[in-house]
Formats: C-alpha cells, sequence, structure tokens
C-alpha cells in the first residue's frame, strides 16, 4: 500500500497538476481504506464472540450512557447514583469524564433522528471501532505535518492496526481511552498545523480539541505537560517564532478555560501541580516574547544593557516564584500531586504508598515482551524513525520527537500507558518507512530512467502507473529470491537504518538525492515489505486472538473442542432475577461496576476507587473470620456477598489471587489486619501449610466451601496447583444461595440472626440435629 | 473515619440490652404492619405463596381418584380456614394444642385451661405420645400456640420431636413449657436451645428454707412461696400481684448476656437446687436470686415462650390454696398463681404487649408527597402511628421515648418523636449536610413489648448545578475584574486598530 505513496511524494514536472489531482483522489481512497481497516480489524471480538461490552469499566460507561440517552444531558450532569459505593452513593456527574458517554450518546440520537433504530448498547459498542478509524486518519494528518504525505498514510495504516491500540479499542471495549487517543492525536495535530501557519484559527480548534481530549480522559494532562515542554524546547534551543506564541498562548488561556468547565476537573485546573508546568511556560514565553520585541526596537548595544539588567532582576523574580511555588505545592499533604500522576514520576511510589493503585495490573510497569507483543516491528523502526526526524529537524518533527521520548518513559511505568506511546511509534516508523520506500523506488525510477536511455527506446515518457508495474516485476523477482536466500534480519535491519540516515545527509551537501544500487533497493524493499506483511500478520492475530476477549465470556480449548465459561453472566442474571431490586451486593471491588450494570444490583465497592476506607472495609469483612466479617457486611446492610473463584477450571484472576490486596488495602486501614498472619513463608498459601489466620478468613470459606465435594475428597485447587488445607468446614453466617456452572462465580446470602440464643450446650441428642440443619450447625458456634 | 462507625457500630450490637428484645424482628407473619411503604425485616417462615401452592397440589397428587372439583373445594375452603385462623391484623392465638402426660391433668388443672377457653383460645388436648400429634400439614401450621404439660415425656408421638417445637417457636408461634422434678430431656434440650437452662442435676428441685409456704406439715421446705417479680405492666399486667405464687418443681438459670430470656418470677436469695434427699455433699450448682423459677423468651421473630421449672404451678390445688411465706405474718386466702399464670398468659398468647407500626410517611415541609430522593438540608418530616394490640383491638400506643434515626452507617439525626396521644408520632429535622443513601430508622425496644424494627432507605443528593447562588457577594472584585479586563481589551483593540 505504501508503494503508489511514494509516487505521490515525488511528482515529475509533467503534468504536475494532474498527478497531484490524481495522488489526493489516490490519497482519499487510501484513507477510506484505513478507515474500513481499521474498524473491520476490531471486530473479531463480535464475531467470535459476541457483540457485548466488554471488560469492567466499559460496563460503568454503558450503564452511565444508558442514564444518558434515558434522562439527558442535564439529569446526566446531576446525577447522584444511589445503587454504588452504598451508603454513600457517588455523585456520577461530577465524578466521571463525560466525553466518551456524550460522544456515544450524541451517536445515539443522531442515529435515533435518522430513524436508525440501534440501541444504546449496539452504539457503545462500535463507538471504539468508529474512533480507531478517526484516529488513523488524525494520525495521518499529524505525520503529513511532519513528514509529508506518504509518511501521514503510512504512519495511518501502522496506526489502524497497532496492537497496543487494538487491545484498547476492540469493539465492545467501551471505554475512555477509546475516543481519547483519537483526541490526543488531533489535538497534537491541530498545534502542529498552527505551528506551520500561525493560523489563530487552528489555535482556536487545537484548544476546542484539547477540551475534547479532557472530557475524554484523565490523560489529558500528558497534553498539557508535553506541549509546555516542547514550547520551551524550541526556545532553548532558538526556535522561537510567533508562529510559536500563537500555537501556545490561546492552548494554555483557552483551553484552561474549558478544561474547567468539566465537572470533573473543575479547579484542578488551575490548582494541581500536573498544570503548572503549562502556566510556567506561558509566562517563559511572554518573557521571551518581550525579549524579542524589545531586541527588535532596540540597537544591539542597548539590548545588551537592557538583558543583562532584565536577566539580573528576572533571576531574582524566578526565583522568589519558584521558592513560593516550592511553599505551595511543599504545603499540600501529597505535595500537590495525585497519586496516579506520583507513581508516574516515581514508579516505586504507588506500590510504597498507594496499596489501591499498585493492585491494579494496568498500574504495574510493563515486562519486555509486552513491548514485542505491542508494538512488534513498530519497536524497530521507531528509532530509524526518530533520525529521520532529525534530518531535517523541524519544528514539527522536534514534537515528534520529543511525544516519542516522553512517551517511551511513561510506558515504562505504567503498562496502561503503552497506549500513549502506540501512536508516537507508529508515526515514527510511518515516517521510517515511508523515507525507505522513498529512497528505493527512487533508486529503482533512476535505475529504469537510466535504462531507458541507454536503451535509447521510443518509450520516452514514464506514464505514472509505469512505476508500478515494475515493481510488480521486482516483487515476484524477489519472491524467487527469498527462496534462495535465508535473510540475515539483524544486519539487514542496520543496514536500513543507515540506508535511511543516508539520503539526507547528503541531501543536504548536495543537491543530488541518493541512490543505491538497484539490487540492494530491489533486496532492501522487498525486506521492508517482508517487516510489514511480519507486522500485519502479528497484528491480526493479536486483534484475533489476543485481544478480543469481552473477558466476562471466557474459552478455553482443551483435547475435546472449545469451551466456553459463561458464568459471570450467569451468576448477574441470578442476582437480578433472584433477589430484592434494593438488595446490596457485597463483592471485591473489580466486580462492581459489572454488578450495578448486569444485575441492577446495589454494590458496596465499584471499580472508582474513590473512597480506598470503604474498599478497606471491604477488604476487612474478607479477611475476617467469618463472624466478624459477617458483622462488618451487616453493618452495610449487605445481603448478598458474592465471590469469584477459579480453583475448580482453573482461571487464575479470582479473588483467592487477588486476596493479598483485601488483605494489604484492608490492613492500610484496620491494623488488626495484620498481612504477616496470612503468609507462611514469606507466601499466601491455602494448602496444608496454610495459617490458621488464612484459613478461618471469610474468603478462604466462601472460596472452598464444598469445593472438595467437586472431586471426591481431595479438594485440588488447579490454580494454585494445590491441595488446600482445609477442606471439610461449615459455614455458620452465611449460607450458599447460588453457584454458577463451572463455579467461578459464587453468592452467598447472610443468614439472618438466630431468632433464639442458645443457653449452654448440652451433650447433643442424635434425634435433635439431622432434621434441622440449623440447630446443628449452631451447636458449633454459639453466637449473639 | 468509617472504621470507627463501624466500630461504633459492632458495640452497638454487642449492646446488652437489659429488655431482652434488642434488634428483634417483628413478629413472622406480620409483615404487613408497616404498609406498603415500611421495610420491616421479618423471618419470611410464615405462610408465603410458595406454600400455599404446594398446599393446593399436594392434595391433586395424592387423593388423584377424587374429581379435581371436590380436591379444588377442598383446598379453597383450607384456605380459608387458613386465612381466617391467621390474621394479620389480629395477633392474639387462636388454636393451641394442648400436650398432657396424662389426661388427669385436664382436670386437676382445669382452671387454667377454662380461663384460657373463656378467652376464646380454641384448645387442642393430646396426650404427647398419641401418634396423631402434628404441629403442621402441608406446610401450614395447624396451631397458634402450643402448651407443654408433659415433664416426664421422653419422646413426642407422631412426627413432633425437638427440631419441630423449636421450628414451631422460630415461624413465630408461641409455646408454654412447664417442667417438673421429673423433667425429662427432651425438655430440658427445648429449654436449653431458647436460652433457659434446667438444673443438670436430675433429681434436684429447688428448695427455700427462707420464704417457704407455710403449711400443716413441715415439709422438706421444696413448696414455696415467691414473689420476686419482674417490673413490668405488660407482663404481668397493671394490677399488682400481691400474693406470694406457690412453686414446687426445678429451678433454671439464664445467660445474664442473652438478651431475650427474662426471669418473671426469681427465688430468694435464701433458694439453691439440690436433692432433698440426699445430704449436701457440695455447693449447690445454683443457688440465691440467680436461680429463676418462671422465664420468658421472646424470640426475635417476637415469638414467646414461657418456660416454668413447675407443672403445678398452673395447677388447680395451687391456684386455690391459701398461702402464707415463711417468716411473713400476711397470709392470704388465695396464692397468686391464678393470677401470675392468667397475665403471663395473655402475654405470651399476645393478648398484650404487641405493638404495630403503621403509615410510615416522610415528606418536605410544606409538602404532602412523598419524595423519591432528599437534598442536603431539606427540612422534613416524618411521622408513624403506632398501636397496641388490647386482645380485641388496637389501641394507640403512647409513649414518650419513641425515637427516629436518619441513618447512614452511623445515626446522622437522632430524635425523639412527639406524639398526639392518638398513636400518631412525629418529628421534623433538617437532613444533615451529607448526602448518601440515609434510612429512617426506628428501632423501638422496650421490656415485654414486642420489638419494632422500621427501616425505610431514602437517598439524599448534592445540590444540582442551578440550585447553587448564583452570585456570591464575596466574588464581586472577581467579577469586576473580569469585566473591567474585557472592557479594557475592547478599548485597547479599538485604539490599537483604528487610531492610525
Amino acid at each position: 500500500m505504501a508503494v503508489p505513496v511514494d509516487n505521490l511524494t515525488k511528482p515529475t514536472p509533467a503534468s504536475s497538476t494532474l498527478r497531484f489531482a490524481f495522488g489526493n483522489v489516490l490519497a482519499f481512497f487510501i484513507l477510506l481504506l484505513i478507515g474500513v481497516l481499521a474498524f473491520s480489524i476490531r471486530l473479531f471480538s463480535v464475531i467470535k464472540y459476541e457483540s457485548v461490552i466488554h471488560e469492567f469499566d466499559p460496563y460503568f460507561n454503558y450503564r452511565v450512557t444508558q442514564f444518558l440517552t434515558k434522562n439527558g444531558i442535564y439529569d446526566f450532569w446531576n446525577w447522584f447514583d444511589d445503587r454504588t459505593w452504598y451508603p454513600l452513593g457517588r455523585v456520577i456527574g461530577g465524578t466521571v469524564y463525560p466525553g466518551l458517554t456524550l460522544t456515544a450518546g450524541t451517536i445515539w440520537k443522531v442515529l435515533q433522528s435518522l430513524n436508525i433504530p440501534l440501541s444504546v448498547e449496539t452504539v457503545c459498542v462500535f463507538t471504539a471501532p468508529v474512533f480507531s478509524a478517526f484516529a488513523a486518519w488524525a494520525t495521518y494528518l499529524l505525520t503529513k505535518e511532519v513528514k509529508g504525505t506518504g509518511a501521514g498514510l503510512t504512519a495511518a495504516v501502522l496506526l489502524a492496526m497497532v496492537p497496543s491500540y487494538i487491545s484498547r479499542s476492540v469493539a465492545g471495549s467501551y471505554d475512555n481511552e477509546a475516543v481519547a487517543i483519537f483526541a490526543l492525536i488531533f489535538t497534537f495535530y491541530l498545534y502542529i498545523k498552527t505551528l506551520n501557519t500561525g493560523s489563530l484559527f487552528y489555535a482556536t480548534l487545537n484548544s476546542i480539541a484539547y477540551f475534547y481530549m479532557v472530557c475524554s480522559w484523565g490523560g489529558y494532562t500528558f497534553i498539557i505537560n508535553l506541549i509546555p515542554m516542547h514550547v520551551l524546547l524550541c526556545i532553548v534551543t532558538g526556535r522561537y517564532s510567533s508562529r510559536l506564541y500563537i500555537a501556545y498562548a490561546p492552548l494554555v488561556v483557552l483551553g484552561t478555560l474549558l478544561a474547567a468547565l468539566v465537572p470533573v476537573v473543575g479547579f484542578n485546573a488551575v490548582m494541581t501541580s500536573e498544570h503548572f508546568a503549562s502556566f510556567l511556560v506561558f509566562i517563559v514565553i511572554h518573557v521571551v516574547a518581550l525579549a524579542y520585541y524589545i531586541k527588535g526596537i532596540l540597537s544591539p548595544k542597548m539590548f545588551k544593557v537592557a538583558a543583562t539588567l532584565v536577566v539580573s532582576v528576572g533571576v531574582v523574580v524566578c526565583c522568589a516564584v519558584v521558592a513560593v511555588l516550592v511553599a505551595v505545592v511543599a504545603s499540600s499533604p501529597t505535595k500537590g500531586w495525585s497519586g496516579r500522576s506520583l507513581s508516574l514520576l516515581d514508579p516505586t511510589y504507588a506500590s510504597k504508598y498507594i496499596p489501591i493503585i499498585a493492585s491494579v495490573s494496568e498500574h504495574q510497569p510493563p515486562t519486555w515482551p509486552s513491548y514485542f507483543m505491542d508494538l512488534n516491528v513498530l519497536a524497530f523502526l521507531v528509532p530509524a524513525g526518530i533520525i529521520a526526524c532529525f534530518a531535517p529537524l523541524s519544528d514539527a518533527s522536534s514534537f515528534v520527537i520529543l511525544y516519542l521520548v516522553m512517551s517511551v518513559y511513561f510506558s515504562g511505568v505504567m503498562v496502561r500507558l503503552m497506549l500513549v506511546l502506540a501512536p508516537a511509534a507508529c508515526i515514527m516508523s510511518g515516517i521510517a518507512l515511508s523515507e525507505a520506500f522513498d529512497v528505493f523506488t527512487r533508486s529503482i525510477k533512476f535505475y529504469i530512467s537510466n535504462l531507458s536511455e541507454f536503451l535509447q527506446t521510443d518509450a520516452g515518457d514514464t506514464l505514472p502507473g509505469n512505476n508500478v508495474s515494475p515493481q510488480n516485476e521486482v516483487l515476484k523477482n524477489e519472491k524467487k529470491e527469498d527462496t534462495l536466500k535465508e535473510r540475515p534480519s539483524r544486519k539487514n535491519k542496520k543496514k536500513e537504518k543507515e540506508n535511511i540516515e543516508k539520503p539526507y545527509v547528503k541531501s543536504k551537501t548536495e543537491k543530488r538525492p541518493l541512490v543505491l544500487p538497484v539490487e540492494a533497493s530491489f533486496f532492501a524493499l522487498f525486506l521492508t515489505v517482508l517487516l510489514g506483511g511480519f507486522y500485519v500478520v502479528h497484528s491480526v492475530w493479536a486483534a484475533a486472538e489476543a485481544y478480543s476477549a469481552p473477558s466476562i465470556v471466557l474459552t478455553s480449548h482443551s483435547h475435546d473442542g472449545l469451551h466456553v465459561f459463561d458464568d459471570f453472566r450467569e451468576a448477574y442474571a441470578w442476582l437480578s432475577h433472584n433477589t430484592e431490586v434494593d438488595d446490596k451486593v457485597a463483592s471485591w471491588w473489580d466486580y462492581g461496576y459489572q454488578t450495578t450494570a448486569m444485575a441492577n444490583r446495589t454494590v458496596i465497592v465499584d471499580n472508582n476507587t474513590w473512597n480506598n476506607t470503604h474498599i478497606a472495609t471491604v477488604g476487612t469483612a474478607m479477611s475476617s473470620p467469618e463472624k466478624a466479617g459477617w458483622e462488618i457486611f451487616n453493618s452495610l446492610d449487605v445481603k448478598y456477598v458474592l465471590v469469584v473463584f477459579g480453583g475448580l477450571v482453573g482461571y487464575p484472576s479470582d479473588d483467592i489471587n487477588k486476596f493479598l490486596w483485601m488483605v494489604r488495602i484492608g490492613g492500610g486501614v484496620f491494623p488488626h489486619i495484620k498481612e504477616p498472619d496470612y503468609l507462611r513463608d514469606g507466601q499466601y498459601r491455602i494448602d496444608s501449610q496454610a495459617t490458621p489466620t488464612m484459613l478461618n478468613s471469610l474468603m478462604y470459606k466462601l472460596s472452598y466451601f464444598r469445593f472438595v465435594e467437586t472431586d471426591g475428597g481431595k479438594g485440588y485447587d488447579r490454580v494454585r496447583r494445590t491441595e488446600i488445607g482445609k477442606k471439610y468446614f461449615k459455614l455458620t453466617h452465611f449460607e450458599e444461595v447460588f453457584t454458577t456452572h463451572h463455579w467461578m462465580v459464587r453468592i452467598y446470602k447472610l443468614k439472618p440472626q438466630k431468632n433464639r440464643i442458645r443457653g449452654k450446650t448440652k451433650k447433643s441428642k442424635s434425634k435433635t440435629s439431622p432434621t434441622t440443619p440449623r440447630s446443628g450447625t449452631v451447636k458449633k458456634n454459639p453466637w449473639h | 473515619m468509617i472504621g470507627n462507625k463501624i466500630r461504633h457500630d459492632t458495640t452497638w450490637n454487642h449492646r446488652d440490652d437489659r429488655y431482652g428484645c434488642k434488634r428483634t424482628r417483628n413478629r413472622g407473619g406480620d409483615s404487613v404492619h408497616g404498609c406498603k411503604v415500611v421495610v420491616i425485616r421479618v423471618n419470611l417462615q410464615s405462610p408465603n405463596t410458595s406454600r400455599l401452592r404446594s398446599r393446593t397440589l399436594n392434595p391433586n397428587q395424592n387423593m388423584a381418584k377424587f374429581s379435581i372439583a371436590t380436591v379444588f373445594i377442598a383446598s379453597i375452603s383450607l384456605l380459608l380456614a387458613l386465612t381466617r385462623s391467621f390474621s394479620v391484623e389480629n395477633p392474639t392465638d387462636r388454636r393451641i394444642l394442648v400436650l398432657l402426660d396424662d389426661l388427669a391433668l385436664k382436670s386437676s388443672h382445669s382452671i387454667f385451661f377454662t380461663s384460657l377457653q373463656a378467652r376464646g383460645f380454641e384448645l387442642d388436648f393430646k396426650l404427647s405420645d398419641d401418634p396423631k400429634i402434628a404441629l403442621q400439614r402441608y406446610g401450614q401450621h395447624l396451631y397458634d400456640g402450643l402448651v407443654l404439660f408433659s415433664p416426664t415425656t421422653e419422646r413426642f408421638g407422631g412426627s413432633l420431636d425437638v427440631a419441630a417445637i423449636l421450628d414451631f417457636v422460630d415461624s413465630g408461634k408461641d409455646l408454654i413449657v412447664a417442667a417438673d422434678a421429673s423433667a425429662s430431656d427432651l425438655i430440658r434440650n427445648i429449654a436449653a436451645e431458647c436460652g433457659v437452662d434446667f438444673d443438670e442435676d436430675p433429681s434436684a428441685v429447688v428448695i427455700d428454707h427462707g420464704s417457704y409456704a407455710v403449711s400443716g406439715t413441715e415439709g422438706d421446705h421444696t413448696l414455696i412461696a415467691a414473689d420476686d417479680f419482674i417490673q413490668s405492666d405488660v407482663l404481668l399486667g397493671s394490677t399488682k400481684i400481691e400474693a406470694p405464687v406457690l412453686f414446687k418443681g426445678i429451678g433454671h438459670s439464664v445467660n445474664p448476656a442473652n438478651s431475650l430470656v427474662l426471669k418473671v418470677l426469681s427465688a430468694s436469695p435464701s433458694a439453691y437446687s439440690a436433692n432433698p434427699k440426699s445430704k449436701l455433699s457440695s455447693p449447690p450448682s445454683l443457688s440465691g436470686s440467680s436461680i429463676s423459677l418462671v422465664s420468658v423468651v421472646q424470640a426475635r421473630n417476637n415469638a414467646r415462650v414461657v418456660f416454668s421449672g413447675s407443672l403445678d404451678l398452673f395447677s388447680n390445688k395451687f391456684f386455690k390454696s391459701p398461702v402464707q411465706k415463711a417468716g411473713s405474718s400476711n397470709k392470704y386466702a388465695k396464692s397468686g398463681n391464678e393470677q401470675f399464670v392468667t397475665e403471663l398468659s395473655k402475654w405470651v398468647f399476645h393478648e398484650r404487649g404487641h405493638l404495630k407500626a403503621v403509615n410510615v410517611r416522610h415528606h418536605r415541609v410544606g409538602e404532602t408527597d412523598e419524595p423519591a430522593i432528599y437534598r442536603i438540608n431539606d427540612d422534613l418530616q416524618y411521622s408513624v402511628e403506632i398501636y397496641e394490640w388490647s386482645g380485641s383491638s388496637w389501641e394507640p400506643y403512647v409513649a414518650n421515648d419513641v425515637q427516629v434515626q436518619f441513618y447512614m452507617m452511623s445515626p446522622y439525626v437522632l430524635k425523639t418523636m412527639s406524639t398526639n396521644k392518638k398513636g400518631l408520632y412525629h418529628a421534623s429535622f433538617k437532613v444533615p449536610d451529607v448526602y448518601g443513601v440515609f434510612q429512617f430508622k426506628v428501632e423501638y425496644q422496650r421490656l415485654g413489648y414486642t420489638s419494632l424494627s422500621l427501616a425505610k432507605q431514602i437517598p439524599v443528593r448534592p445540590f444540582r448545578h442551578n440550585e447553587y447562588e448564583r452570585f456570591i457577594p464575596t466574588a464581586f472584585p472577581y467579577y469586576g475584574a473580569s469585566f473591567s479586563t474585557m472592557a479594557g481589551f475592547l478599548i485597547f483593540s479599538f485604539i490599537y486598530l483604528y487610531s492610525k
């Protein structure tokens, strides 16, 4: 696909307008196809599973969108949700980033008004794929501003199927990131556009795009820190211009005003230290602008005098301002930074101080393989792209480099931010690939034209179509060569990089572009295409296999075919059909959003982890012995307790594996829960070596109650790969009311308080116990 | 902060309530008491639809040879009978099963039985080993109350056993158990399950050399004249029992921590529990006023149980005999037994001390409709009507200590409600400046009365975006600053653009 792109970038003087027009039409259709590709590659989840909302957070977004479509925007804004965080409730309107919801709600409204009766769920499911197409187009625009149409189209193709982005935007993954990545890229595009044109119109658009980004995702702080950094970089490197001023100053003023309009941000837009950098740079750019202005007025000598005067005064003022800032920041308990941002700067911060942040897997630092999984060949192409950006270095390309460097750092801190790295990597790789193709095709063209001159044949005029056909032949030739040669990949890649580097070094010194030997060009072209091929294969595999599972429906392949585990929906359906509307369901916070959205029951805690104490209360209840747990749950009016248990089918992310976080978070607030009580030799164990505290904890009991009955007395846990420590026990304060088909979700009901209080225990008569199990259990544990 | 609240709540759970009816549920079956608006936590073991359904289906299966119509009519009539027998509006028991050791008891305790019958109860006398005894049929209870005058029975006939009796109590029915010197393990087990521990020594009886009943012959002082009654008009009626109660039987103890059990008749400090025929070799296990002679239990579902260590307490002989307490010159022509037993039976069969709360209402001040959600700082009014069952009708309950809580993990508002003496209690207060899901709670537990536990969930929301003050006086300098800047900028632009 990138081959014709190169044709566009190389218009020959003859019939250039026609070629431009042809190129534009071609680019348009390519973009259309990229959009189709971006959309359709994300449909694997719908095809392989069904059109459902995925995972946890999307269920909340879906529920909010339903509310929005039903009640309108004002009720959404003022929505006080009494069905989560019981009994505290949650002000949804003021604590949610409304961008995604409003987007999907608007799409739904528009479709309704066009008499296209799509359900809200369908709209939500397909919002992410649609916006990934938009994101691909925005990438095209951004890269075009940096390095021209060819690089833009290549980058757009790469972004359309980069696995990292696919993982967050498959159909059904209805999360903030789905629209936020588009907003991010588009904001960057408008910034670069303003920087290139100096147009106030684009600057205003930029602020509006930034506003959309603020509406959509908390990641907007990345923009409001990256752009000032770039401005500072430009100033320091002496690249200050009025275009830079126009690109930056309106963004800060308008953008901050607009950001403050979003309820969830509000005064944070001026009060938290995430935004301080932008204001500081705002001051700096004005000082610099003033300096340039004065420089224009005064004579050089006078300017020197003025400069020394101003600098000496300025240093003093700056010192004072910095001191005040430091004092202000230091006076706030978290130093003015929110916990999630602090964990970005100091990766060990969260695990040290905030277990609730550290407990989320997507807040962990990524492992090396995840770079290859999520970026694949882009990881190799990025350095080449950086080099290409340096030749020649422009404002735009320096911005892209800065963007890449920062996002690489952030992705190393938090695996979730790999998503921010992905567009940068795509842009860089797009530039690299495009430049490489540029060089190779130019060499081949040069060779062909030389050949035609040499042959002195009649076919003098080079029609645009001619360029394509020899390359087709080339490809055929290369395929033959492929069978002959095993490629020494590393070396070739290095060569490529060098190849890319060379033309620009030379293009500066001498006007004639670099021309490679034709054999080398053909071969390198073939290898580059092969590289792209690998990328496509990997991306499609990632989209189809790795990232399309909706996580509420699980499948497993075994020797006797495909197994589908639909236990979550089974459990939620049971809850919604068999419990009272106002009943409260307690579970670990992971399942809060799903319970409210799918079972429509009130939950105690959910995935919006705004109240650590409340979560710690639930964690404490789960870590406590049965009676203490019952009392905590009863005080919260809980009727049902839901636990996720994977021991029977080997589902690893169950509550026993999350138990350490319940203990840590619970123990962080209620000191009577001590982690060492649950540890044997520094490990959480549930086998015969487990500590008594562990074996008596509510979570253990609720997970393994009657488990021993499943495999005839062994009690073998397939996740922990061990026999459980305590096999036979009874529940005194809870009764099992529902266990799903594969035992993945188990629902217990809190027993009511005993109707009578027993006296002293007597030798139990055999005739009393068998008929009533109730009195049997009472005898073991007379409780108040 | 929340931790404190929870801890606070837990201690509240453990609070030792002297009145013995802490956190109790409304009587099973009275679920309609609170009207449609009240969520009363009830023990749902009373008739529910599924049981009724199974009731109508079972005869069909069993008696297939009958025509369906006959069965249908039969089941309908049975259903009607059941509905009549268990009326929500009439908590007093109607049908009582009396289990006897010996049919002679029917005549020897006839005064007690006739007084019950005279008050409208249908008594069904059966021998305790009658093989046809059944408390329920097809999932429906056949009786509202049970009197166990069979202390020696080791095994009941029919399907009746300890579990069935406890199930009977747990479904909100009432029970009178009379033990005796020869009380069987069966009776002791029933008592122990309800928190009453009879002296484990099977031969021990209560002996009191201090306050025995003076009789013609100098006995072994096992006939006791007890007058240490519980101070409660609800339990023992408003007329004071003047004469001591004659008691001859075994003593029991109750756990002071058990808030559901009350000692109604305690022994004197000089009493002890031992075998009168043998010499006392070791200190008696029960002694002094910790010995309870008659105790009552009000279960959390408001089922009521009376335990008496003496069957003779209910007998005609004791009812009529004159009594003189040792060391006292007062001689009464008639013992207090009849009054004591009658009043206690009125209580146990819910002729007294049964409360209901209806018409729970709340609304903003100045409005009448009940809102679905309140806003912080709203002024609201809460009202509830409380009635007491007098045995024949619902009378307004008058008290000055009924409190309403506005509760979210801990009470944010706790207010004593004022009453109009006609059963209506009301309070008005301001919603606290905290949003969340609150509850209107009335937890009313008084000695002898059934407990009222009303909880109604109501969310409280923060201000809407347009409910805040539009212009804050303290912010006027800022308004002035922004508008003057705007004006200044406009002027500046004009001058800059058009001055040349």
